[in-house]
């Protein structure tokens, strides 16, 4: 029996012409001749179908923008599909953020009432299950204290608690289980595969490979907007990672079928080194420069490039873009420009970087195109002790990792150990 | 693991659903019942509100007002007191002004108590409209991650004001006896007036809600909007100082009619049904207006946002 079927689903959003952000703009459109700007449509899924059994583990993978997002936020019913329909069977929990409608001035106890009757739980369930979410949360102490004054790790234990004990027949979750410390993930990990193994629905969504190959029977890749892959969670994984292995250092595209809008065409992606060279690889205490080059086909459009940084596990690092390179405010003439962002050295963590090219006109909001994971890079730590990671040579967590100065004073003994030494992995001045 | 699942898909269900029944007896049954259907589609019908939905998600509509009232005055130095302050210094300031230099004509009413009377509907009606019209953007963490029906936000907010209008009226009640009124049998239809009150606070508030989400230019109108619609009501001066060829006009206002029609209540006059009558219908139309513009713009509120 399905638990889920999903028929023909799209969603397009509108952007630029359509949205009108405020009462003059609708007003001005009304009485426009010209009547309103073409309307840039965004494909954000693509006629998607596919169906969920009664108490299987459905995995959802797919790269940065590839709709993901999108098809969970339908799922939930917090956005509705443009074509196409859903139907579900039975109760839906949808955790696409733990903490959802937590109160900073509210204590740990009123909260627990308060998220859990946000994600749908009764008053009754959440009395009866009330103490198992303390034990779970393991703050017993706190229940009684504004969670404002409460540790990052106690607020998450605490919203992870409440939505574990959720117990919907169709549970759709987010990648929610980056939070927290490890143990604490294990115990969630742990938790969840209890409710798959209840006979429950779920649906999963992770950049966590490892993850979802224990968690789920089942995988669906989507690319682009569409259903890529369906099968064995190993299977499609296995292709997943083949095809994400394939983002190189460089990527050209040829002209037909280079992403553009009518004024700009993407023509490459590179990353490079410090002395021009195309590298996949950087020294995580040398600057790496992202290069994007466009041809301007029609004049007329101030244009922005942006680069937008991720690292493996999805999670933006930081996004990018030309504000100050000559260009500001100014229409760019008909031609090719190649524009270059330089990252220092000692920021960028450990791991692989994924790079998404967008050129965009700012006023009126218009992306001329977006290529997510257009190339992608190492950062590599060799641990020759110059690096922000010292002598330490275990697992150093965080999405970037800056070389900070620090100093110790001893004031006991008046004197200070203040050390500016200049050592290769600071940074250059020049940088 | 699959093909058992789909040789069996009855036995499948009975199986949870006694296994469900043995364990966790309490909780289980309470979501059985709740095994419905849910279909998800493009568009939802103009003006259409599934009250049974909504039935369902009362806890949370609980549950937020409660919130909304608990953290109004957190971090206030004389907390609930701004509460209390608000209708009295109005109603002094007003007593002042219009009873002590421009000499309204309130018949046997000390003015006090006259324009007080009038304040409790109106602070609740402002307040309640302020609060429920930026309910979305301040709650859009939520409706960007949860669904619930949508509907529950700005009444959650407009709710949240009755624990406001409970002090108004207590301090109402406490000058009635202080000026020694005594009330008639009309004082039972005066909680009409309040519910009515607040229907069109829900009504209001609603519509703006929903159209503050797109057109941000709500903000910026509103508080002088319900500053003329303050002046344009009769809450400092009585309704029938509007000559009686417009005093019809006026109670298009839905104002007039709940104010006027409160007063009468509260302070055995007779009820002039004609300006009732208007207001109610009034009220009526915002209602409908309000649930078409409500549900023409929810579908994209996740999107707009």
């Amino acid at each position: 029996m399905h638990a889920i079927r999903v028929n023909g689903l799209s969603k397009r959003y509108m952007l630029g012409g359509a949205a009108h952000n405020s009462l003059r703009d609708l007003i001005a459109g009304l009485f426009s001749r010209s009547g309103r700007q073409p309307a840039e449509e965004v494909r954000a899924l693509d006629d998607i179908s596919f169906s969920v059994n009664e108490g299987e583990t459905l995995g959802i993978i797919g790269r940065n923008g590839a709709g993901k997002s999108t098809l969970l936020k339908i799922l939930s019913r917090i956005t509705k599909p443009t074509h196409g329909s859903v139907e579900i069977r039975g109760r839906v929990g949808s955790l696409l953020e733990v903490g959802t409608g937590f109160h900073n001035e509210l204590s740990g106890r009123e909260n627990i009432y308060l998220n859990g009757a946000i994600l749908g739980m009764k008053r009754s369930e959440i009395e009866a299950r009330f103490d198992e979410i303390v034990a779970f949360s393991e703050i017993e102490r706190f229940l009684d204290t504004p969670v404002k004054h409460y540790s990052s790790g106690m607020y998450m234990r605490l919203a992870f608690s409440v939505a574990a004990h959720l117990e919907p027949e169709v549970l759709i979750v987010d990648e929610v289980l980056a939070v927290g410390d490890v143990g604490f993930q294990k115990k969630c990990l742990g938790k969840m595969r209890d409710v798959g193994r209840k006979g429950r629905t779920v649906i999963f969504v992770s950049h966590d490979m490892n993850a979802i190959t224990r968690l789920c029977d089942r995988v669906i890749w989507i690319k682009d907007g569409k259903l890529k892959l369906d099968g064995a969670a190993k299977d499609v994984v296995g292709e997943y990672l083949h095809d994400q292995e394939s983002i190189g250092a460089e990527k050209h595209w040829p002209a037909a079928s280079a992403p553009a809008s009518e004024y700009v065409r993407l023509h490459s992606v590179r990353v490079c080194d410090e002395a021009g060279a195309t590298t996949s690889s950087a020294d995580i205490r040398r600057p790496i420069g992202v290069e994007i080059s466009y041809e301007v086909l029609k004049e007329g459009k101030v244009m922005v490039p942006n680069l937008h940084f991720f690292n493996e596990t999805g999670t933006c690092i930081f996004v990018s873009h030309d504000w100050e390179g000559g260009w500001r405010n100014k229409p760019r003439p008909v031609g090719k420009y190649v524009s270059t962002v330089r990252v220092p050295g000692n920021f960028l963590a450990e791991g692989s970087v994924y790079v998404g090219a967008a050129v965009t006109t700012y006023s009126p909001l218009e992306v001329h195109f977006v290529e997510w994971d257009a190339v992608a890079f190492n950062v590599i730590d060799s641990i020759d002790g110059d690096s922000a990671r010292g002598d330490f040579v275990g697992d150093l967590p965080g999405i970037v990792r800056p070389s900070l100065e620090w100093s110790t004073e001893t004031p006991d003994r008046r004197s200070i150990s203040f050390s500016n030494r200049s050592t290769p992995g600071r940074r250059d001045p020049r940088d | 693991m699959l093909i058992a699942e789909e040789s069996g898909p009855d036995f499948q269900r009975d199986g949870q659903a006694s296994l469900a029944g043995q364990g966790k007896i309490k909780l289980e049954n309470v979501s059985v019942h709740d095994d419905q259907l849910t279909r998800i589609g493009p568009r939802s019908r103009l003006g259409a509100v599934d009250l049974r939905e909504l039935w369902r998600y009362r806890e949370l509509l609980y549950f937020l007002t409660w919130r909304d009232v608990k953290i109004r005055y957190k971090q206030t130095v004389i907390g609930i007191a701004w509460a209390v302050l608000q209708p009295i210094v109005t109603t002094a300031i007003f007593t002042v002004l219009f009873s002590g230099f421009a000499r309204f004509e309130t018949g046997s009413t000390p003015y006090p108590v006259f324009a007080l009377s009038a304040l409790v509907i109106w602070l609740f009606v402002h307040n309640a409209i302020t609060l429920a019209s930026g309910s979305f953007v301040s709650n859009s963490n939520l409706v960007t991650k949860v669904y619930f029906p949508r509907l529950i936000v700005p009444l959650a907010a407009v709710l949240s004001g009755i624990f406001d209008l409970i002090f108004s009226v207590v301090i109402l009640v406490g000058l009635i006896l202080y000026y020694g009124l005594v009330p008639t049998t009309g004082i039972l239809m005066a909680p009409v007036f309040l519910i009515s009150a607040f229907v069109m606070a829900a009504a209001l508030g609603t519509m703006l809600s929903a159209l503050n989400v797109k057109f941000r230019d709500i903000k910026f109108a509103l508080p002088f909007a319900l500053q003329v619609w303050m002046i344009a009501s009769p809450i400092f001066y009585p309704a029938d100082m509007v000559g009686e060829r417009w005093r019809l006009v006026f109670a298009v206002n839905p104002l007039t009619g709940l104010i006027d029609g409160f007063r009468s209540a509260l302070f055995g006059l007779p009820f002039n049904w004609d300006l009732i009558g208007i207001s109610a219908t009034s009220i009526a139309a915002m209602c409908i207006v309000s649930l078409i513009v409500f549900s023409k713009m929810e579908d994209d509120f996740a999107d707009v946002i």
